[in-house]
């Protein structure tokens, strides 16, 4: 187990190195002179230009650029927002709170939604319930999100009033930011209402953003429990006369569910990707809208240090679930 | 002894070649509804991007300034003359869709063609030289993968700036990865293989080993991959042309007429309506042909 775990952690370290390299490389691909690209300013004085270029460490070879980068980077120093002067860490950890509540309420929805309908689909196979999840379930994951959003706003928010157009709570709520989470803060504060509110708020940009990870889970419990059904043990449980439902629930689902759990796992890109839609349309300040904020704005170093954050988040996730499989499964551990 | 009894016909069994491979699939896609489904709207989708000339009321920029957010024809206020309405400035609304579809379908074949030539050569030679070009390579690989597809061509559009082209050439290079892997995989079962050793004997060299005959047999995933990532590309652009990265105004790109009528959301719905639509529709006419064709093509990659 400790070897496999060492093998694993080991061969995240080039990647994680290679995601480094690159986000230096992009910032250097950017049209125009480097110090201005920096500063965000036009037209510096050539006295000037010269001092930043010396003090930004821009006369030094490429090499010993990237490896002071890579020096701060692991310091945790990502570089300074054009825009609003602070820290690009700091602006990626007060906004990263948004992103993950709504993440995690997306993922749950999913959860709650596709798990069932997967696992009835395939006890059902061939029935019309079967043929209609696995259309829906092929729509949703052709769905362009960030017209489906659109839709659900135009019939729920504006024509239906049952929910809110935007943003992450009432603006009568003012909550001090305890954990970032709204549900949480509003539960911890003793505003009335709030957490109603906060949920609300939720419930339309979670759809949306979990749209696509329902699809996917929605059809590979289906398949895995499909195949799973199959297997020889299920007859045997059947034969000893276990009623269906526990052959179902326990003996089936159980080993169905190890594939699920990797692909909801892998599910932590697609959920980024889709925030980056999600919170534009819904104006959720979260990591997302930054993102095309600071596109909009030149703001390079944002650019740069959030791409590089959410790349090694996705990293993390990845061998996390990595790890988790071989915990669970001692096939994947032992195998070379 | 013109009719024989159906017994003894039976015991003789007409003897048939068996069915050639393309028309194996063939069988198999037709007795898949959801496939044929797919392979009638894509067929049709092809028809109206050719004639979009013939087949559009208007032109797709041309302003009408007597009919800004004219509603659809069944709608009352609406008109025969643009039967799905018009938008902000008077393009009619139908024109600019037909003509859109011809940008989908070109921005999914540029996109897919590119993937797949990078894909398919950095695939080959992992798999074919294996050692340090392998390992670089696929390492290469899994950068390019741990970053989010859509942030990474957004990255790449703010670098390269906003336009078509860039935003094709970004969500290519976000696919690159998958094309790689497969290829790489399916070299190296191949490899294996007798036939592979016998060519090698025979004293063929590499790049005919490479090209006339491992990458033939290593094709059938790779085609699967194309036709589901032709509508993954579609929706990729479509977003980029959202955030107002992808194709420009006036362009009747789908992606981009849905961001340009953003402001009419509760005014006027069916400029947001319609483009939506059409990449609902085309996106979901690849995946059902994708689906189909993996099921005839290659049933191991079945999930």
């Amino acid at each position: 187990m400790l070897r496999f775990l060492l093998t694993r952690v080991s061969l995240v370290i080039p990647t994680f190195l290679g995601i480094t390299l690159l986000a230096f490389t992009l910032i250097h691909l950017v049209p125009g002179d480097p110090v201005e690209v920096r500063v965000g300013e036009r037209g510096i004085a050539p006295a000037r230009h010269a001092q930043l270029l010396h003090e930004m460490g821009l006369d030094r070879p490429l090499w010993q650029q990237f490896l002071s980068y890579v020096g701060d980077v692991l310091h945790g120093n990502l570089g300074i927002s054009l825009i609003t002067h602070r820290p690009v860490l700091d602006e990626f950890l007060t906004l990263f709170p948004a992103t993950l509540e709504l993440a995690l309420f997306a993922v749950l929805f999913a959860i709650l939604i596709g798990l069932p309908a997967g696992v009835i689909a395939a006890v059902k196979r061939g029935s019309i319930f079967d043929h209609a999840v696995m259309g829906i379930s092929l729509t949703g994951y052709s769905m362009p999100i960030f017209w489906w959003g659109l839709l659900l706003i135009l019939t729920f928010s504006v024509e239906l009033q049952w929910t809110p157009v935007s943003g992450r709570i009432s603006l009568e709520y003012f909550l001090d930011p305890i954990t970032g989470l709204m549900t949480v803060d509003s539960l911890l504060s003793d505003e009335e209402g709030a957490f109603s509110s906060a949920l609300s708020h939720l419930i339309l940009p979670s759809i949306v953003l979990g749209t696509i990870p329902l699809a996917v889970i929605a059809r590979m419990t289906r398949s895995s429990m499909l195949e799973v059904l199959n297997e020889d043990y299920i007859r045997t449980a059947r034969a000893k006369g276990l009623s269906s439902r526990r052959v179902i629930g326990i003996h089936a689902l159980r080993n169905a569910m190890i594939p699920v759990v990797t692909v909801i796992g892998l599910q932590v890109g697609t959920l980024m990707g889709g925030a980056i839609l999600t919170e534009t349309i819904f104006s959720w300040p979260g990591i997302g809208k930054w993102l095309v904020e600071s596109i909009g704005r030149r703001d390079y170093p944002a650019l740069q240090g959030g791409m590089l954050l959410i790349a090694s988040l996705v990293m993390g996730v990845n061998l996390f679930v990595d790890l988790l499989y071989g915990l669970l499964n001692p096939r994947i551990r032992h195998r070379r | 002894m013109t009719d024989i009894p159906a017994p003894l016909a039976a015991t003789t069994p007409k003897r048939t070649a068996p069915p050639s491979p393309a028309k194996e699939v063939w069988l198999s896609m037709r007795a898949n509804k959801g496939a044929m489904l797919g392979l009638i709207i894509i067929v049709l989708l092809f028809l109206v991007a050719i004639f979009a000339n013939i087949l559009a009321p208007h032109s797709p920029i041309e302003q009408f300034r007597e009919n800004f957010l004219q509603p659809p024809a069944w709608v009352e206020g609406g008109s025969w003359e643009f039967f799905l309405g018009t938008d902000d400035v008077g393009r009619d609304l139908l024109s600019r869709i037909i003509y859109g579809s011809r940008l989908s379908l070109f921005i999914g074949s540029i996109v897919v063609t590119i993937s797949l030539a990078l894909g398919i050569g950095l695939g080959l030679v992992s798999g074919f030289f294996r050692g340090v070009t392998d390992i670089g390579v696929m390492r290469l690989m899994d950068i390019v993968l741990s970053i989010p597809g859509l942030l990474l061509s957004i990255v790449i559009v703010a670098i390269l700036g906003p336009g078509l082209i860039n935003a094709m050439i970004a969500v290519a290079i976000t696919y690159v990865p998958h094309y790689a892997r497969l290829a790489r995989a399916s070299v190296m079962s191949e490899m294996s293989k007798d036939y592979v050793t016998a060519s090698k004997v025979a004293g063929a060299g590499n790049l005919r080993l490479m090209l006339r005959e491992v990458l033939p047999n290593c094709m059938a995933p790779l085609i699967v991959q194309a036709t589901l990532s032709f509508s993954t590309a579609i929706l990729d652009a479509a977003a980029l042309g959202f955030l107002g990265l992808g194709a420009q105004a006036p362009t009747p790109e789908w992606g981009t007429m849905l961001a340009d009528s953003l402001k009419f959301l509760q005014s006027a719905p069916w400029v947001v309506t319609f483009p939506g639509l059409a990449i609902l529709t085309t996106v979901l006419a690849f995946n059902l042909m994708g689906d189909g064709l993996r099921d005839a093509l290659d049933p191991k990659l079945k999930t």
